[in-house]
This record gives C-alpha cells, structure tokens and sequence, in this order.
C-alpha cells in the first residue's frame, strides 16, 4: 500500500437550491428545463480526495494520493459534473452512457459497476457521498462494500490516514455522540455535510480540467446490465403543510397541547 | 429531499434559497450559450449566491467598499480573466468577461459588485497589448493577484466625451514627466493604488491630427500630489467615484504605456470591449429585476389571488423579459464579433444602448410591480433602479451612440 488511488462516483441531479416539482404523468420529478449540479455530498467527497492529497504531499505524511478518478454515470450531460470534479483537483475521470429514463439504473446496478471500475483500475479508496438527494437511496456505497468483501465507514465526518500500512480512522456522528472506527485500505468511505467546505473550482483550474482526460464509458465495459428490479408506481407531491398557532407562554402551550388530546 | 441539503453550512443558505429561481429560469434558458460561457456563469454565479441582495443593500448604506466579493474573485482567479496566461491570467475572451459580469450584476450585485472588479477585467488591456515584458510582470501580475487595485483615467470636467480636447498635461522632466491637470468620474480612485491616466504630451497645435499628442501613464496613485474628492451620487454608493486634481506630480518614463503621443490610439482599442461588458452588467440588472418582480408577484395576494396573476401586471413584465433577452441577442453577439477580431463599434454600441435601456425599464416595472414595497430599500428593487443609471450614462451617453449609428452606419453627416 504505497500510495492511495482515489475513486469518486458523483451524480448530477437537480440543483439543492430548486423546489422539485412532480411530472405530469407522476412517474417522477420534472427534470426538464431545471438548473442541474453535482450532489452536494459528492462535492463532499471530492473535496476529501483533494484534501488527502494535499495532507499527502506534507513530509509527515504516511500514505500520498497517486491519482483521483471521477466517474459519473448519466446522459449527454453528465460530462458537466464531472468537469467540475476535475476543475476541483480530480486528475481525469469516465463518463459511463446510460440512458436518464425512468430515474436512471438502480443502486445495485452501480455498484457492480463501481465493483469493476475498481478492479480494473486497481482502486484502494472509494470516497461516495453518503446519498444522492435525487433519489435519497443511500445504498450504493454500502452494496459496493458488500460486493467487494471490503470494510466501510459511512457518514464520514473526519477522515484520517494513520500509517504507511493504510490504516485509516474515520469519525462520524451517531445518535450518542462521535464514533470512531479504524479499518485498513482497501476501503470504502461515504461522506456527511460535516466532512468539510467544498471549494469552489478557481478559473486557472477550471481551464486546466478541459485538457484532463475524459473517457466515455459503457455499462458494458464492465460486464453490467441495466436490469430494473423495481417500478415506480406513482409518485405525487406531498401534502401541503397546515398553518400552526401561537402560543404566548409554556401555559399556553401545555393547555392547547391539553386540549389537542396530546398530554 | 433537497430541502435537507439547506442546512448545508459552507454555502449561505439565504442567498441560495433568493437566487434559486433566477438560476433556474434565467440560466436554463440561455440555449445559445457556450460550453466555457456557461460554466463561467455556473462558477461565478456560485460565488456570487455567498454575497445575498442583503449585502449589496448593507454596503450601499454603510458606503463600504465590497472587499469580500473582491477577494473572493481574485482567490479564484477571475480577475485575470481576459489576461495573459503568462501573468496568472485565463486569457479567455469578452464572450466569457460579459457572462462574468452579466451574473455578478444579475446575483443582486448590480453595478455595486460589477464596478467593483469592471476595471480589472478589461481595463488594462492596453497594458496587455502595448505594455514591455518588464510591465506588464510589474503590472498584470499584481492585478490579477488581487494586490493591487487599478483606476481608468480620461474623462475631464471641462472637456466630457470630447476626448481628445483633454486639458491635462504632462511635461517631459530629467527620467520622467510632470503631470498637471484635473481627472473627472474615476471609479475607485480611493482605494486603487494604481491609476491608467491619459494626458496631452503634445498641445494640439504642434500634432497632425487631434488624435496625436496624447499619451499613457500606468502609474501610483496615491501620492500627495493628487488630490482625490469623492463625488456624492444618486446610487452604487459603495464604489466611490471622484475627481482627481493634480499639479507637479512626477511620473517616470517606465510607467508610460507604448510610444509618447500614440495615447489616443491604445485607449480606443479597448471601447468596443468596455461597452460589452457595461451592457452585460445592465443586462445583469434588468434580470434580476425582473425576477425579483416576478416572485414578489406570484407570491403577493391582493383581492384573493396573486397580483401576478393580472395581466396589468405580469404583461410588462413579460415584455420587459423579451426586451432584455433581444439585448442580451445583440450585446452577446458583438462580444463574439469582438472575440473574432471584428473592429466595428456598430453593435458593440447599440447593445449597450440596448440593453441600458431595457434593463432601466425592467428596473422601474419591477418598482410598480412591487407598488408600495417597491419604494422600500427591504426590496432592493429601488436600489436597482438608482444604479441602472450608470450604463445608460456610461461608459458613453446614448446621444452619442445615436451620432454614431446615424454616420456611421447611415451615412449621415456629423451632427456635432
């Protein structure tokens, strides 16, 4: 274990800032015509891979990061994401073509062919945003660990490299209090909003992640299908939220929950 | 759902949530833009959502120079955004400046944010193009770097538009020159350290043509012997604008620009360029009043339904869209035009005109739309309105985009 080779899946979804709307024929949210970006909790883990190279290169350093691949899997457009994950510091990236119908290929789908872009390039680190807010499925990191017999941290909120040998201590938050868990590369990691700050692609590197290397890819490549094992029935708004009252004081506020039959 | 993703503590939750549906129907509809185009919008403009209509309405009460946005553009190197490479630059073109300031001005930041950087981005140009190698590493770096501030220096308070009738002097001393004369509108002249200053060399009736005898400087402003006033004005209060009078103020020969009495020429280069990116900067202003009209509007209920749903009031502001959107047609095309090496002024001038005045009636609709509010500063919209001024006054008043369409492109004799 000589140095770290940094795998990070990103997707592009509805920008966090928009209000989804339901399509009109409620299979899903209205994609059409509606600002896109990257997931913010890949932004996460985008931002952690540059940051272990940057800890990487300090003389202290036990392990240095030989190379950041992104990879995103989506339509004609996903290339735009993955631009920015290399305008962040990722060295080159694959573009895998699936088609966007029906909400994109399932969890497990991608995990199989995470699990071979793994193999293939001979990856030690895979850095996933614990979920992607599209969907909000959070399985993906964990069926990729399951496929590969590897150990995982989720929901990372600190992420450390402790020696040579590729041990590393991940924190996250847990009901009680901070969790610590320790575990040796390979592994997997999935990134929380407390991992830290994405920076924002500064204009010199955007213009160098142009020239970085983008393969397109297919499922294929890496012997996957786009089996669907669900359907989507129907999906609808929720319901509108009532109007609440005031109350003026912790009295006030016992007698109405009194007399809403709720002490 | 996304909803959770505000809690999101790097960005300012506020100003994501205010800009969430100008991003989304102003950005998603600009098909015709390129693949470098849109992403300098979707990076600026991520920038830009730190920096909330609350904080344009902050400094323009408290007068402060907008320093974070500054620094935040310059950390991130958009302020060499039409520089050298060689000098820290990107060395893209004024198709990709425009979209720069186009999204500063439209995130709220209206002339405020765009003036701001404005000088940085175009201004030195002549530098760029005229400069020595040892100059433009003295100079661009610095510049780009964010470390040092540069101001524009031509217009005269007795001379106004008519450049080359320009009363200031220098007079070649020893190593350098001396410089006496008065310098009015110069944006920043309180903080810029820097000034890029155009005098007469030679008196008008010593050249061949009026447009010789003029000649650059590129030189430390704040020295004792210029005096620097600021002028109290109707809006952008945060970006002072001054007048400048100086006497026996010493300048070396190393910080003048190209060849002595060739002045005229190099500052002409960049026109075409400065009215672009003043008309995206308008442009930038109308949009985000239109959009702040248009959510005020679907959301103000009056007689039992959203205001917006009268045609009295979502007509003009629907006009106003197509109005901004043929500008920004015209301003867009010149910047490309401008991109390929074109020379003409034709549409690098009516865009400005355009667009200014568009986006001034794009900035008074959406005062009328808000009725009352409108005339509240909570609403910004007046603050717009006061700042849309600026472009349609500068860099070059419409009378004399008129003068210009009408010999240039007509025929027609010279009026003044």
């Amino acid at each position: 274990m000589s140095a770290l080779r940094i795998l990070v899946p990103v997707k592009r979804v509805i920008d966090y800032a928009i209000k989804p709307r339901i399509n009109k024929a409620q299979t899903g949210v209205e994609t059409n015509g509606v600002k896109h970006s990257m997931n913010p909790f890949d932004e996460l883990s985008v931002e952690e891979a540059v940051r272990l190279r940057q800890r990487g290169e300090d003389k202290s350093s036990p392990m240095k990061v030989e190379n950041i691949l992104a990879l995103s899997a989506g339509g004609p457009k996903t290339p735009d994401v993955l631009r920015t994950a290399m305008a962040m510091g990722a060295d080159r990236a694959f573009h895998i073509d699936v088609p966007e119908a029906d909400g994109g290929p399932e969890p497990l789908t991608i995990a199989k062919m995470l699990r071979g872009v793994v193999e293939k390039e001979n990856i030690n680190l895979v850095l996933l945003g614990k979920q992607a807010i599209d969907g909000d499925q959070g399985q993906t990191g964990q069926m990729l660990a399951g496929l590969l017999g590897w150990p995982q941290a989720t929901q990372a909120s600190k992420v450390e490299v402790k020696d040579a040998a590729g041990t590393v201590e991940v924190t996250h938050e847990v009901d009680g209090g901070i969790e610590t868990l320790r575990a040796k590369l390979p592994m997997i990691i999935t990134t929380d909003l407390r991992l830290n700050e994405p920076r924002y692609a500064s204009l010199p590197n955007i213009m160098k992640a142009k020239k970085k290397p983008l393969e397109k890819k297919t499922l294929a490549d890496f012997g996957v299908e786009d089996t669907r094992r669900l359907k989507t029935l129907k999906v609808t708004e929720p319901p509108p939220r009532k109007g609440g009252g005031k109350v003026e004081d912790v009295d006030g506020l016992v007698s109405k929950l009194k007399e809403l039959g709720a002490l | 759902m996304a909803a959770t993703l505000l809690r999101l503590s790097h960005h300012s939750q506020f100003a994501r949530l205010l800009h969430a549906r100008a991003t989304e129907f102003l950005q998603n509809q600009d098909p015709d833009l390129s693949d470098s185009q849109r992403t300098v919008r979707e990076a600026v403009g991520k920038i830009c959502s730190d920096f909330p209509d609350e904080y344009w309405a902050r400094v323009d009460e408290s007068k402060k120079f907008p320093t974070e946005l500054y620094d935040a553009l310059a950390s991130q190197g958009w302020l060499g955004i039409c520089l050298p490479q060689r000098y820290g630059g990107s060395e893209l073109g004024i198709s990709e400046a425009a979209v720069m300031m186009q999204t500063i001005s439209e995130s709220g930041a209206g002339m405020t944010g765009a003036s701001s950087i404005h000088m940085n981005i175009f201004g030195l140009e002549p530098v760029a193009k005229f400069g020595t190698e040892e100059q433009k590493e003295r100079w661009l770096r610095p510049l780009i770097a964010g470390r040092e501030r540069a101001c524009f220096g031509v217009t005269e308070p007795n001379t106004g538009l008519d450049t080359l009738k320009l009363q200031s002097t220098a007079r070649r001393n020893g190593d350098g020159y001396i410089l006496s004369g008065q310098k009015i509108w110069i944006s920043t002249a309180q903080q810029a350290e820097k000034i890029l200053i155009l005098v007469r060399t030679t008196p008008r009736d010593r050249v061949q043509k009026p447009s010789q005898g003029l000649s650059l400087f590129y030189t430390d402003l704040q020295v004792p012997e210029v005096e620097i006033t600021e002028i109290p004005k109707m809006g952008r209060a945060a970006v002072d604008t001054n007048t400048l009078f100086f006497d026996e103020w010493h300048v070396p020969e190393v910080d003048r620009v190209g060849p002595e009495d060739e002045g005229f020429k190099m500052i002409i280069h960049g026109m075409n360029a400065e009215r672009i990116l003043i008309g995206a900067e308008a442009l930038g202003l109308g949009f985000a009043a239109i959009r702040r009209a248009a959510l005020y509007a679907g959301e103000r209920n009056v007689f039992g339904r959203p205001i917006g749903q009268n045609q009295g009031v979502q007509h003009p502001l629907a006009e106003s869209w197509m109005k901004l959107e043929a500008a920004r047609m015209m301003i867009y095309q010149a910047a490309r035009l401008y991109d390929e090496g074109y020379q003409g002024g034709e549409y690098a001038n009516a865009g400005k005109y355009l667009a200014a005045e568009a986006a001034f009636e794009a900035c008074e609709r959406a005062i009328l739309a808000h009725g009352g509010m409108g005339y509240a500063k909570e609403y910004h919209v007046e603050r717009y309105l006061r700042e849309v001024f600026i472009p349609r006054i500068a860099p070059v008043s419409r009378e004399m985009i008129f003068n210009y369409i009408g010999e240039r492109v007509l025929g027609l004799p010279k009026s003044y």
